[in-house]
């Protein structure tokens, strides 16, 4: 049984290893055990009714937040952002712990919050099946759980509520800007796309994927070549560079992260390409690719924000003061043009 | 006729005869989508530099064509594989990279601004790390008798992890500009190309030129493959046979290093994750399409290359049929499947069996219809 845990674990670490954009992450609402008693507007429609509250009456809420690891510049921006808002002057106070990518560590992470009785318990899952009876343990505790950046296959009545990014919004921020660009720009050239995808079946590339090929044939935008880079910068690269030796023309590039389109403009400029004379859309928001903005190498970026901290906290406080929580919350997430990049690249996150 | 004969019984033939029909699917999608075969033999001078379909299947298969020559010494003196080589690439590219920003990686935001040693150190550092790496795969196999999937399955489970942790779990990157040059191309500051060619295209000929040399000038080719036929027979006819297995794996660790750093230079940083991921399979598979047989013995270093390149061929033409992404896999299994398939010394004489049916049949019916 341990056996087989390890290996799906293992898999799915390995599956999840290969997203680019961490997704995002939500804490929990705090609180405590006995807590079952007021029903929160959360818990009445699934039958979950926890909610976060300070129950050994320290003056915080103490949140216990069992994070994937640091595979990434996202999720160390992320962890950051947790570990800026969980303080003592916001009225919280944060347990940290890190499952280095072990979906059975970070069960036994999760153990461990309990254990402590922390007030509320934040989980990014490693792996996003296996979770029922650490989730069952976490409400029998009486402590509500938020689940965040990634969603669990599991029934909704396990957990408060799941908080995160909506890759295809964020699809769609980016699709929107396309068609505003045109407009105010009179473009009158047929629109010719090149789509760089993540990694087949992730949930970045599956959201941002649908939203172009949704409005690809609304708006009369041909996507000449649709082709996965695996959400690096390598793959990105040679499936560019491969596109571009088929002479065809094109336009756009719509890359589904930024790594991605770091490979891509390198191999526009090795083929004797000015990447300026592209429309170059991407995703996420590293630190690199913003100043590429500012450069004007990328048109824009449809961001997947890392900082989540304070959105987690305000949600705990909303639960706290007896608020329905929606059973899914997506987080505030905008896009960076020449408009905004000089300002954005000062806070972005990773290298 | 005999000629004809010496020709296909040539122990390159197949390998070579499966590169043509890869590069001939290449020429037929060219022809089906552009409605001229031009464009796959097209190349062109742009920016100075040399570019075309060719072009890019010898440039990018330039680390497979690496990793190649060191799997087929290691295949031919143990009979086994060395599954390591994709996680030894990320582990020295890291290494390298780690050095070259030596204290300054954290505080710079994983960049590497300037050099803290010199760009030679570095790429001394990463060949040694991967000659490192192969002599503990070359110890686990040659003293301890450990079989070679196994014990190098050490570092391909943890060689990946120890990258990652000097990457300290980021993507490292090198901002100076000589740095993609061992990928790209050598340009000036103003980003033209100075040299026409891929430098790794370079880089691959002459790792396969330096190992022909030596294994053809030396004994050791001869001893290699003695070993690898029988190793108790040749280490009684005085062979050391236990040191040239370990060198062997040293040798193929050392191009594995080579090959990472081509890999970090081409994308200008290490990405600890994805630096060689599944290049020890495509390794393997180069060395098997180029006629060798994995149970060691008799090798030929052409085969591997050519083998080689024709997974790089492959590659192109899937991108170039514009198979959606999901779907690309299942085409390279076909293709591997048809070609080892064609490989195969048993298909022989069940063709020639299939043969002499269908000229009987054809014989009948000539008979049969002929007097009417």
């Amino acid at each position: 049984m341990k056996k087989k845990f390890l290996a799906t674990a293992a898999l799915a670490a390995l599956a999840f290893s290969l997203t680019a954009c961490g997704g995002t992450n939500t804490p929990p609402p705090a609180d405590d055990s006995s807590s079952d008693a007021s029903p929160t507007a959360a818990g009445a429609a699934s039958g979950y009714s926890l909610v976060p509250k300070d129950t050994n009456g320290d003056g915080f809420i103490t949140l216990g937040f069992a994070q994937v690891g640091a595979e990434s510049g996202w999720r160390t921006a992320n962890t950051q952002s947790y570990k800026d808002y969980f303080v003592e002057a916001n009225g919280f106070k944060l347990v940290f712990l890190d499952a280095n990518q072990d979906a059975d560590k970070q069960k036994q992470d999760v153990r461990d919050l309990i254990a402590q009785g922390v007030e509320v318990i934040d989980l990014a899952p490693v792996t996003d099946s296996g979770w029922e009876p650490v989730l069952q343990e976490a409400k029998d505790a009486g402590i509500p759980l938020i689940v965040s950046d990634r969603q669990l296959s599991v029934s909704d009545d396990l957990y408060l509520t799941y908080f995160g990014g909506n890759m295809e919004e964020e699809g769609k921020t980016a699709v929107k800007w396309l068609q505003d660009y045109i407009t105010a720009n009179n473009v009158t050239d047929p629109i010719n796309i090149l789509h760089l995808q993540g990694t087949i079946g992730s949930t970045a590339q599956k959201g941002r994927t649908k939203a172009l090929d949704d409005a690809a044939p609304a708006n009369d935008w041909n996507i000449v070549f649709q082709q996965t880079g695996e959400f690096t910068q390598a793959k990105g690269q040679e499936v560019t560079e491969s596109f571009l030796q088929q002479g065809k023309d094109f336009n756009v590039i719509y890359s589904e992260n930024d790594d991605m389109t770091y490979g891509a403009i390198d191999a526009l400029r090795a083929a004797g390409k000015d990447p300026k004379e592209y429309i170059i859309i991407s995703f996420d928001g590293n630190k690199s690719a913003v100043q590429m903005v500012v450069d004007g190498l990328i048109d824009v970026i449809a961001e997947c924000d890392p900082l989540l901290g304070p959105q987690v906290g305000d949600l705990i406080k909303k639960a706290e003061a007896g608020e329905q929580i929606a059973k899914i919350t997506y987080s505030n997430e905008s896009y960076i043009d020449s408009t905004n990049a000089a300002e954005k690249v000062k806070t972005a996150f990773g290298s | 006729m005999t000629r004809l004969r010496a020709l296909t019984r040539h122990r390159l033939f197949f390998p070579l005869v499966c590169l043509l029909l890869v590069l001939l699917l290449n020429v037929v999608v060219t022809v089906a989508t552009t409605g001229s075969p031009g464009p796959f033999f097209q190349i062109s001078l742009t920016n100075g530099a040399l570019n075309g379909p060719l072009v890019t299947i010898l440039n990018r298969s330039s680390e497979l064509v690496i990793l190649a020559v060191g799997m087929t010494i290691v295949v031919s003196c143990s009979a086994g594989t060395d599954i390591s080589v994709g996680a030894v690439m990320a582990l020295s590219g890291a290494v390298s990279i780690w050095l070259l920003g030596f204290g300054e990686l954290k505080d710079n935001g994983y960049h590497v601004e300037s050099y803290v040693v010199p760009y030679a150190v570095g790429l001394l550092a990463a060949v040694a790390v991967g000659a490192l790496c192969g002599a503990w795969n070359g110890f686990l196999v040659s003293k301890l008798k450990i079989q070679p999937m196994v014990a190098t399955l050490v570092l391909y489970t943890g060689g990946r992890g120890i990258a990652k942790v000097v990457a300290d779990g980021q993507i490292d990157k090198v901002d100076v500009a000589s740095y993609k040059w061992l990928g790209n191309f050598i340009q000036d500051a103003d980003g033209h190309n100075l040299m026409p060619i891929p430098t790794a295209i370079f880089i691959a000929a002459a790792v396969v030129a330096v190992t022909a040399v030596v294994l053809r000038r030396t004994a050791l080719g001869m001893n290699i493959q003695a070993v690898g036929i029988n190793n108790k027979a040749s280490r009684l006819v005085g062979l050391r046979s236990n040191r040239i297995v370990l060198v062997a794996y040293i040798f193929c660790g050392a191009c594995a290093a080579i090959a990472g750093i081509i890999a970090t230079s081409r994308i200008g940083g290490i990405d600890a994750n994805n630096c060689g991921k599944m290049l020890e399979l495509d390794a393997i598979l180069a060395v098997a399409l180029g006629g060798n047989s994995l149970a060691g013995g008799k090798f030929s270093l052409s085969g591997s290359v050519i083998g080689a390149v024709t997974i790089q061929a492959l590659t192109t033409v899937l991108y170039s049929i514009n198979v959606s992404a999901d779907q690309l896999p299942l085409f390279k299994a076909i293709a591997v499947i048809v070609i080892v398939v064609l490989q195969s010394p048993d298909l022989k004489p069940l063709l020639q069996r299939a043969g002499g049916v269908f000229r009987r049949l054809a014989l009948s019916a000539k008979r049969a219809g002929g007097p009417a």
